[in-house]
């Protein structure tokens, strides 16, 4: 996983309240067997009319937040289902941030997998945020993962962010080379508490035998 | 040792690993795969080198892509052809169990779960789907995971977490003729909103949630990801029990019985501290459907499509226009004069057996509307499907004007060609009612199965207290 340090990027607001991840990718392109290539389907319904020609009333399609690498949102981003190829579309479309007052627990778990830094602030504070991008053109932030900190010339906001999570993402450290060094501690767990899976009757499965 | 609650209880047994201001190495028993969320994992299992830790704990199951009629065809929707068949190679090459659109047991994941008595009270259960806390119902602690922990548990077993907080959702009363466990859950999510439960594992408790048979307890713990909880939990009692005994995966003889003991032990111990506690009498509660693009936007079928101005959150109240927006509905109009186009009668909120019993009650010796463009039954799995065909279930369905289908996802989640069309009005017994969900454009109304089935004989929604049919077994 790439790993997080600091980020500075342009800002584009999306002013909608429990965006669920059917929204962000839509299912019909969630059946393809690779973790890359979803940013064209982003947001699809809202960004595209018949035909896959751009919607000019979407946000994202404005030419002023073309280029945006920050996303604002609003409250329980990322809500629905589970499925990682939300916060794939979102890092592939070119975002590395998203701020928003709150996120759905899956959606925001999933991003520290991806290098996608989820920032939770304060309701009025995202609310400034709106307006400060709503009314200035261009208008960049700069986010330090260290710092915890949001700023841009005069403003300064800082946010909460698990220390665990941080570390991670600030390393970008492969979680599974990580707990695969604890083999002898789950070898140890799975001794002490086995746990099997037996069939007392016969199933209509296919391989019958697993592997131990 | 202070009082626990069942969720610190099952937690505990099963850190491997604790560390302060670590998220904790938590050992999985069961891991649940399906097409749609494990090839990537696989993929980037073999790309590191690694392999399957406990393939004898994983089982795989073919529901969201299957096609819901003529599967004994070859499938010639090439995408989910492809899906098939990476499942189908990643299971042999690693040894994984599974259940291909041909066994006699497939179905819907979270239906087949505890149908085959793979879930069981006290275990630690995961699944790259959301829905996984449907398993919670007996019991267990089962959430929904992401891909890239998908690929962890294959690899270890286990799974990072940090330890959530705890909800107690308290049911007094007795539920009312008509009203279901789906209009319990609706109306839950309805009062605390769909963020109401996010960062906490709720448990369900009071007596209308006891008097619950086992499949209704699965439909209330199924949604709680609707209100935005990963898990959600019923102690295990003796209709638990009674449900496990004599499923194929469950202890037999003296076993059995020391398993009973077990599980009897995981009950929340009096005096335990929840973080949070809400309550709601079931005798209030009427039957539920949702007007707007979350689960969350729900009223009672007496009720009208409210105004977006009665809403005084400026962001909710934009929320409320769009949705009316997308819904294509005027506010004030009656629930009940709601014209519908399609009815949906499965997915693994209400697809088991009970539910298509209750269903087949309110539509026996009736008819769809003719004004329905179609009224789909799809069976939780094939074995729920060759019960409800015992029974003569499916001939009541179709002597209606019902169609009869194959287990699987269905028009849940339009993943096969069981798709709404864009600018149709359906009522469905799923879960969400997001814009698109079952199809580009499609305007999905949720409700129970009784209430579902009997807005197909209308054609609207009626308010099914007044058919005097009960809501489930
Ligand atoms: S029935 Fe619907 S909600 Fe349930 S697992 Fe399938 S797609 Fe997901």
């Amino acid at each position: 996983m790439q790993p997080f340090a600091q980020h500075s990027g342009l800002v584009a607001p999306l002013d909608r309240v429990n965006v669920d991840t059917d929204q962000m990718i839509p299912v019909r392109f969630c059946r393809l067997l690779t973790r890359e290539g979803y940013g064209r389907f982003l947001f699809y319904s809202w960004r595209y009319l018949e035909g896959e020609k751009p919607n000019p009333d979407f946000v994202l399609n404005r030419p002023r937040f073309r280029g945006a690498s920050i996303l604002l949102a609003r409250a329980n981003f990322g809500c629905g289902s589970s499925r990682e190829h939300a916060p794939w579309g979102v890092l592939d479309y070119g975002f590395r941030v998203v701020i928003a007052p709150s996120f759905a627990d899956i959606f925001y778990n999933n991003c520290f997998k991806n290098g996608i830094l989820p920032v939770t602030l304060r309701d009025a504070e995202v609310d400034d945020l709106f307006q400060r991008t709503e009314q200035t053109e261009g208008y960049r932030l700069t986010v330090d993962l260290e710092k915890q900190t949001i700023a841009n010339d005069g403003l300064e906001l800082s946010f909460a962010i698990e220390p665990s999570r941080k570390h991670a993402l600030l390393k970008g450290l492969d979680e599974i080379g990580q707990s695969l060094q604890h083999t002898d501690k789950i070898a140890a767990f799975e001794k002490a508490h086995p746990t099997q899976a037996v069939m007392h009757d016969p199933v209509d499965v296919i391989i019958s035998e697993p592997k131990p | 040792m202070p009082p626990r609650t069942l969720y610190e209880k099952i937690w505990s047994a099963h850190a491997v690993l604790e560390q302060p201001d670590q998220p904790a190495l938590i050992y999985i028993d069961r891991h649940l795969i399906h097409e749609g969320t494990s090839p990537q994992a696989f993929s980037g299992l073999k790309q590191a080198g690694r392999t399957v830790r406990r393939p004898d704990l994983t089982f795989a199951v073919m529901d969201h892509s299957v096609p819901t009629q003529n599967r004994h065809l070859p499938i010639v929707d090439d995408i989910a052809k492809a899906q098939f068949d990476a499942l189908t190679q990643n299971c042999r090459e690693t040894g994984v169990r599974l259940f291909d659109l041909h066994s006699r047991n497939q179905g819907i994941v979270h239906v087949i779960g505890p149908e085959l008595g793979l879930t069981q009270p006290g275990l630690t259960i995961v699944c790259g789907d959301s829905h996984t806390s449907t398993h919670g119902a007996l019991g267990a602690l089962a959430f929904g995971i992401g891909t890239s922990e998908v690929e962890h548990v294959l690899a270890t077993q286990c799974l990072l977490q940090l330890k959530s907080k705890t909800l107690r959702i308290e049911v007094h009363g007795q539920r009312p003729p008509g009203i279901t466990a789906k209009d319990i859950i609706l109306a839950i999510i309805g009062k605390i909103g769909v963020a109401g439960g996010t960062g906490h594992v709720i448990e369900y408790a009071g007596p209308a949630i006891r008097a619950l048979g086992m499949e209704g307890r699965m439909t209330v713990c199924n949604m709680s990801i609707e209100a935005g909880a990963r898990a959600g939990m019923v102690a295990p009692d003796d209709t638990t029990f009674a449900y496990l005994e004599g499923r194929p995966f469950v202890p037999r003889g003296k076993d059995f019985q020391v398993a009973v003991d077990f599980w009897k032990s995981l009950a929340t111990d009096p005096g335990a501290a929840y973080d949070r506690s809400v309550e709601l009498n079931a005798e209030e509660i009427k039957p539920q459907v949702t007007w707007g693009t979350n689960p969350g936007m729900v009223t009672d079928v007496t009720g009208r499509v409210p105004d977006p101005n009665s809403f005084r959150n400026p962001v909710e109240r934009k929320a409320a226009e769009r949705a009316l927006e997308y819904m294509a509905l005027e506010p004030g109009t009656r629930m009940v004069d709601i014209p519908l186009d399609r009815v949906f009668i499965g997915s693994c909120t209400n697809s088991r057996i009970s539910d298509l019993r209750a269903a087949a009650r309110v539509v026996v010796g009736k008819k769809v509307a003719r004004s329905l463009k179609q009224a789909l039954v799809v069976p939780g799995s094939r074995v729920v499907k060759a019960q409800a065909e015992k029974e003569g279930l499916d001939k009541i369905f179709t002597d209606a004007g019902f169609e009869w289908r194959d287990a699987g996802c269905s028009m849940c989640v339009a993943m096969n060609d069981d798709i709404l069309p864009s600018g149709e009005r359906c009522a469905s017994t799923s879960n969400r009612n997001f814009e698109g969900r079952q199809g580009k454009g499609g305007r999905t109304h949720l409700a129970s199965p009784i209430m579902a089935a009997a807005a197909a004989i209308e054609g609207h929604f009626v308010d099914i207290r007044q058919w005097g049919v009960n809501g489930a077994d």
